[in-house]
């Protein structure tokens, strides 16, 4: 029952990860490829680590991956905020800010 | 004095400096301009290639394809993985599997072949580190001969711009996230006999600990206790503290005759021989080569 579980998880983190990946391809500009990178570092990590946990053998093993998701959480985002704020900071052109998909 | 009086130690020097060592360049260059108008004839021309995409394609294709069915039929013919009688498989292996323990008192094996049975391969490694980054430093230092007073007040500019930007969401992650990464860094490096890491992946965690640090406060607030000083003192003191722990190997002999070194018992903290002071050697040597490059790079000075 647990391994079920776990699997659930595990398969609907890859499942984010994949439409992660197929963002990745189909969007062109900076801030729209920011939206689809975050999915994969938010919820689908997330996802994946919680299934790991489930799997996991004692008090410390499930530990060290919540300290790992709480790294990601903690970093991914900071940097996130960066590319955007570069990006508005450099990109002058207002077409490609306001209109391009 | 003319070129044809010197001798080939003036020209050699001459070659070194940049000047113009050649006997006679005008008759030299000519020639030279002559041969490759020659030889244009006979070499194949990409663009006119280009002109001709079925061709182009064709080629393009058929040669991917040769490569491909080259390292296909290479990978056919590998032993198979695991297979008792592969090369791999010798004593070589047998040795540091049954002995290794025994004999390094680390339970990471790695570590044990790195830092004890491989000490002085890893010692050169060290040492090309801290030749990259004095490399590094040559070339990039800011002084007065490569530097000009415009270039200077570009970059003051720059750094005024970068203080009056506020990096607020940066400076809080980064607050509590370096003396994280920090000590994780920390605990790599002195773990490094016993679970997975040592002083390269130690090393260049905290060096990516100092360099987001670096990146949200300044360079100034990191020079601060990484003075150029400290810095040079820290490389070098780590190379040198590794080649006074180790040359014992090379005073006494492979077989150590005459000097034994508590081995410990496997599994603690403090044992392994000399594996764990090398190992912090080698992870001082790689934090300051990550912070240096970062730092050589950005500004132009530690």
């Amino acid at each position: 029952m647990r391994m079920w579980i776990a699997g659930l998880f595990l398969c609907g983190g890859m499942l984010f990860f994949i439409f992660s990946l197929i963002g990745f391809y189909r969007l062109n500009y900076v801030m729209n490829r920011i939206h689809a990178a975050a999915l994969a570092d938010t919820l689908g990590l997330g996802l994946v680590m919680v299934g790991l946990m489930i799997l996991g053998k004692d008090v410390f093993h499930i530990a060290k991956h919540l300290l790992v998701l709480f790294f990601f959480w903690a970093s991914a985002p900071i940097a996130t905020h960066l590319i955007g704020k570069v990006e508005m900071l450099t990109n002058a052109d207002y077409y490609e800010r306001v209109h391009e998909k | 004095m003319t070129n044809q009086n010197k001798t080939i130690w003036q020209k050699w020097k001459a070659w070194v400096n940049g000047e113009e060592a050649l006997l006679h360049p005008d008759a030299y260059i000519a020639k030279r301009a002559e041969r490759k108008k020659r030889s244009k004839k006979k070499t194949f021309n990409m663009r006119r290639m280009k002109e001709n995409p079925q061709v182009y394609h064709f080629l393009c294709v058929s040669v991917c394809a040769a490569f491909i069915g080259i390292l296909l039929a290479v990978v056919a013919e590998l032993p198979s993985f695991g297979a008792a009688e592969n090369p791999t498989n010798n004593e070589v292996m047998e040795r540091y599997l049954e002995k290794g323990m025994e004999e390094t008192g680390a339970i990471n094996f790695v570590t044990g072949m790195i830092l004890d049975y491989r000490a002085f391969d890893t010692f050169g490694e060290a040492n090309v580190l801290f030749l990259a980054v004095i490399g590094v430093w040559m070339l990039l230092q800011r002084d007065r001969k490569n530097f000009s007073a415009e270039q200077e007040r570009e970059c003051e500019e720059d750094a005024a711009i970068e203080t009056a930007e506020s990096k607020t969401i940066l400076q809080i992650g980064a607050k509590y996230l370096t003396p994280m990464i920090l000590l994780y860094g920390v605990y790599v490096i002195c773990n490094g006999h016993l679970s997975p890491g040592g002083g390269f992946s130690g090393g260049a965690i905290i060096g990516g600990g100092l360099i987001l640090y670096a990146a949200a406060y300044g360079q100034e607030k990191v020079g601060a206790f990484l003075t150029k000083r400290r810095f040079l003192t820290m490389i070098a003191g780590s190379l040198l503290t590794y080649f006074a722990c180790k040359s014992y190997s090379f005073f006494t002999g492979a077989n150590h005759v005459g000097y034994a070194i508590p081995k410990g018992t496997p599994g603690e903290i403090l044992s392994a021989g000399w594996i764990l002071p090398l190992n912090i050697c080698v992870g001082l040597v790689v934090a300051c080569t990550m912070y240096g490059f970062y730092a050589l790079f950005t500004k132009g000075e530690l």
